[in-house]
């Protein structure tokens, strides 16, 4: 008896912990009614569309994906910064240029930060924007195609990742370097880092009609890191405030010696009086050389050019361009709130969150309260412009984002839980867990003066269990929080692509109408189009090729060529002639050392393809495009190098 | 100016709006084409709903070996001259105003008016019966669009019915009976 009541208290007592542990809930995954109403929310019925598109960064695939919220759907990877064989993008003769930069040809890249285009401090779905990484540019997309129209290099620049963030009528996109390099950039000691190295922020002028980037000016700050930026807007708005860490100037082992300052900076940057400057003429034109790539919608064609000169503006000289705020402990996000007055920054090794008040800031700078100064850039007492605190929140703050209607909601790396908390008295009303360790979190319309307060969007850094495991890569996630009632609410997971880190989103009614169907034939101004069957042909110039080809529904014009050589160049240039929505046609020739060609109606692609052994070679559409789909075929004979075979082609002997 | 007359005039003009509004609409639909291609046929010629219908049609067809649509009928020619004539004809008959004249331009464009449909059912059934013994696909002998009404044709609904231009002409056509029905009716009453 003793014995089994041995047994039998423990297991009992296990059960009691069990059964406890299971009503606990974890947020979402237990309790039928809960999950009942959280379907209900998320469901877009067989048909329907989303309410809202969500642009959503590709992290480490360097591309941008396009999904629908509350549905988490996934619609497009747009291909950005990284070659798709899938889309022919950094394959084809015409995207090619795209992918150019100082440094050549660079065929991946780290996508972090995207954010809409805005006019009046509001989101106004022209383009979304995108910031590599690694070797540092900035993207424009076009939210009428979906493609990538532009690409620019940013030089004296290194970990491109306080970017790319707009102003209020998308003045400017801004970039700044997380690493400090030398400037100008040379061979020396990296102990000698302090004080040699510097970081550049950039603004890149919008063109308002063509969205053509321009770079204005660099200024030339301190060798901080500069991690995250967000611009002022409303009273704030001529302001752009960066975060930054590593004040201390540590060249190594940055976790332990950039951690060691009590208080690093935001740096606020009056973009207005930079202008003024520059109008005076109180810069430097600097020798540099980057890269400048846009995409010609009418030649469906893309041109690299080299810049080889920049503006710099140096702070240290020019009063009343750059001040810095004391924020605790290396800040991470930097976010200010739709009405401009504050700004949040998240020190991510702090257990509190500071909130810095625009008005206060630009009192104590009129009465001067300085607290030392950085290389010449005063530095504002913490008092005098300090609006609050939310003291103990959670564990590694980093990113803050607003619903509009008075609330913050801030994500937590290390206690992984996303907490909602009132502006202005500085309470935490509700926490929710995220699964697990969230990034950045994502309010349609967000990072302007009018957020559209109903889902949250918390993008997750590890994932663990919570999908079906997938080997040692496991997938990346999402999560969906209705934020529409006092607390928040756990809708949805759904997995992204890449490392998700930023996300930009907006209302789907402003995207939808404008999105296009086709590209016109008749403006079709690609040098090797053809608009016609009729105008097909094959010509010949010593060992290039140039095939002028066609195809519709369910042919290729000409689908027999003979005459080719082996050691041949060989450029197919495709017309797509469908004028039909949604009928894009693929080409692929076998043992092209290329991709696929993916042609929407109305387009023409290039690509190229050697041939090195004699015979006769089939290629064939790749996009099921109708019910003859598999007819859609063509051979070409390849004859050897010193064979006296003429050019010919034919579709159906004609 | 006298009601009949007015009615009559209106009426004589009505059918040069033609030149404006197209006649018929014939529009497909289909799984795959949750919005329909259309096509509308004008007097002088054949336009569409959305750019690029016109080929889309061609493209649809050619799978079961219809012929492309026209771009020079014969009709595109004749039409306009017809219809102008016809309205002149029917001016002159208003202005003159009387009444026999209305029911003699009415007759007359019931019997152009049959005529047309009769030369549109040619057309269609030729349209739909003169296929191309290469063809890739051979399941129906006729694929004729409706001249009004809807039909399934393998996956495609044909919606054939007429337009604007069509039924302004139809409203012309019949305020001369009207005319001459009102005029009868005062000049009874003017007896009494």
């Amino acid at each position: 008896m003793k014995s089994i009541s041995k047994i039998f208290i423990p297991i009992a007592i296990l059960l009691l912990v069990f059964t406890f542990a299971g009503c606990g809930g974890n947020g979402g995954s237990n309790g039928s009614a809960l999950n009942k109403s959280a379907a209900e929310k998320v469901f877009v019925a067989p048909g329907e569309h989303d309410e809202f598109y969500a642009f959503i960064s590709g992290g480490f695939s360097g591309q941008l994906a396009v999904h629908g919220l509350p549905s988490g759907r996934l619609f497009k990877v747009i291909p950005v910064f990284s070659v798709d064989g899938e889309k022919a993008y950094g394959f084809n003769e015409e995207t090619k240029p795209m992918l150019e930069t100082s440094y050549g040809f660079v065929p991946w890249d780290d996508s972090h930060h995207p954010d809409l285009s805005q006019t009046n401090g509001e989101v106004d779905g022209r383009w979304c924007f995108i910031n590599a990484n690694n070797t540092p540019r900035i993207a424009r997309i076009s939210l009428k195609t979906f493609e990538t129209e532009e690409i620019i290099e940013i030089p004296n620049s290194a970990g491109n990742h306080s970017s790319s963030f707009v102003t209020e009528n998308t003045e400017y996109i801004v970039a700044g370097t997380r690493f400090s390099i030398p400037f100008p950039q040379r061979d020396m000691p990296i102990e000698d880092y302090k004080g040699n190295f510097k970081g550049a922020v950039s603004f890149i002028a919008v063109d308002q009609q063509t969205g053509h980037f321009n770079l204005d000016f660099q200024i030339m700050m301190p060798g901080f890191n500069y991690d995250l930026a967000h611009p002022g807007r409303g009273k704030s708005h001529g302001w752009m405030f960066f975060s930054t860490y590593n004040s201390e100037e540590a060249s190594t082992l940055l976790e332990v010696n950039a951690s060691q300052n009590d208080k690093d900076f935001i740096a606020a940057i009056n973009w207005k009086k930079a202008q003024e400057y520059i109008a005076a003429g109180k810069f430097k034109t600097v020798k540099t050389n980057y890269a400048h790539n846009i995409y010609d919608e009418s030649t469906h064609m893309a041109t690299s050019k080299m810049v080889k000169e920049v503006k710099i503006l140096d702070p240290t000289e020019l009063p009343g361009l750059v001040y810095l705020l004391p924020t605790p402990k290396s800040p991470h996000g930097c976010d200010v709130d739709p009405s401009g007055e504050y700004i949040i920054g998240s020190g991510k090794l702090a257990a509190a969150l500071t909130a810095h008040s625009f008005t206060k800031m630009l009192k104590a700078i009129e009465e001067e309260k300085f607290d030392g100064d950085a290389y010449g850039i005063p530095i504002l007492e913490f008092d005098a412009v300090n609006a609050g605190t939310v003291v103990q929140p959670g564990l590694g703050p980093l990113h803050t984002e607003f619903d509009g209607k008075g609330y913050a909601y801030t994500t937590f790396f290390i206690s992984s839980e996303v907490v909602k908390w009132q502006l202005g008295t500085w309470k935490v009303i509700d926490r929710k867990p995220t699964y697990y360790s969230v990034g950045h979190l994502m309010i349609p319309g967000g990072n302007s003066q009018k957020p559209f307060g109903k889902y949250l969007l918390a993008m997750n850094k590890i994932t663990k269990d919570r999908y079906l495991p997938t080997g040692p890569e496991v997938c990346q996630s999402a999560q969906l929080y209705d934020i529409s009632g006092e607390k928040m609410e756990l809708l949805l997971d759904f997995p992204t692509i890449g490392e998700p880190h930023y996300a930009a989103g907006c209302p789907a009614d402003l995207i939808k109408p404008n999105s296009q169907k086709i590209y016109r034939l008749e403006e079709n101004n690609h040098p090797y189009v053809t608009k016609a069957e009729k105008d097909v042909k094959v010509v010949r110039k010593g060992k290039d090729v140039h095939i002028y080809m066609t195809m519709i529904r369910s042919h290729f014009a000409p689908d027999n060529i003979e005459g080719i050589k082996v050691g041949d160049k060989v450029y197919f240039h495709v017309t797509n002639l469908e004028q039909d929505y949604d009928v894009p046609h693929g080409i692929a020739m076998i043992g092209a050392n290329t991709s696929e060609l993916l042609i929407m109606p109305g387009q023409t692609e290039t690509f190229i393809w050697e041939p090195k052994r004699e015979g006769v070679w089939p290629f064939y559409c790749t996009d099921f495009c109708s019910a003859l789909h598999q007819e859609m075929q063509g051979y070409i004979r390849v004859s050897a190098r010193n064979a006296n075979r003429p050019l010919k082609w034919s579709l159906d002997g004609e | 100016m006298k009601l009949p007359k007015f009615l009559m005039i209106i009426g004589a003009l009505l059918p040069l709006l033609l030149f404006v509004f197209p006649m018929w609409n014939i529009s497909l639909q289909a799984p795959q084409y949750p919005i329909p291609l259309g096509i509308n046929i004008f007097i002088d010629h054949i336009g569409e709903e959305q750019e690029g219908d016109i080929q889309n049609f061609d493209l649809m067809n050619h799978y079961v070996g219809m012929a492309k649509l026209p771009t020079n009928l014969k009709e595109f020619e004749i039409f306009p001259i017809v219809i102008v004539s016809i309205s002149v004809l029917g001016l002159i008959f208003g202005f003159i105003g009387k009444r026999s004249l209305f029911m003699i331009w009415f007759v007359i464009m019931v019997i152009l008016g049959s005529a047309g449909i009769y030369d549109f059912y040619l057309w269609l059934y030729d349209y739909g019966h003169n296929l191309d013994p290469r063809a890739a696909i051979q399941i129906l002998d006729s694929y004729q669009p409706p001249i009004l009404g809807t039909k399934e044709i393998l996956n495609f609904t044909v919606r054939s019915y007429p337009s604007l231009g069509a039924i302004l002409l139809g409203i012309g056509i019949l305020l001369a009976p009207t005319a001459y029905y009102v005029s009868l009716k005062a000049e009874r009453k003017a007896a009494n």
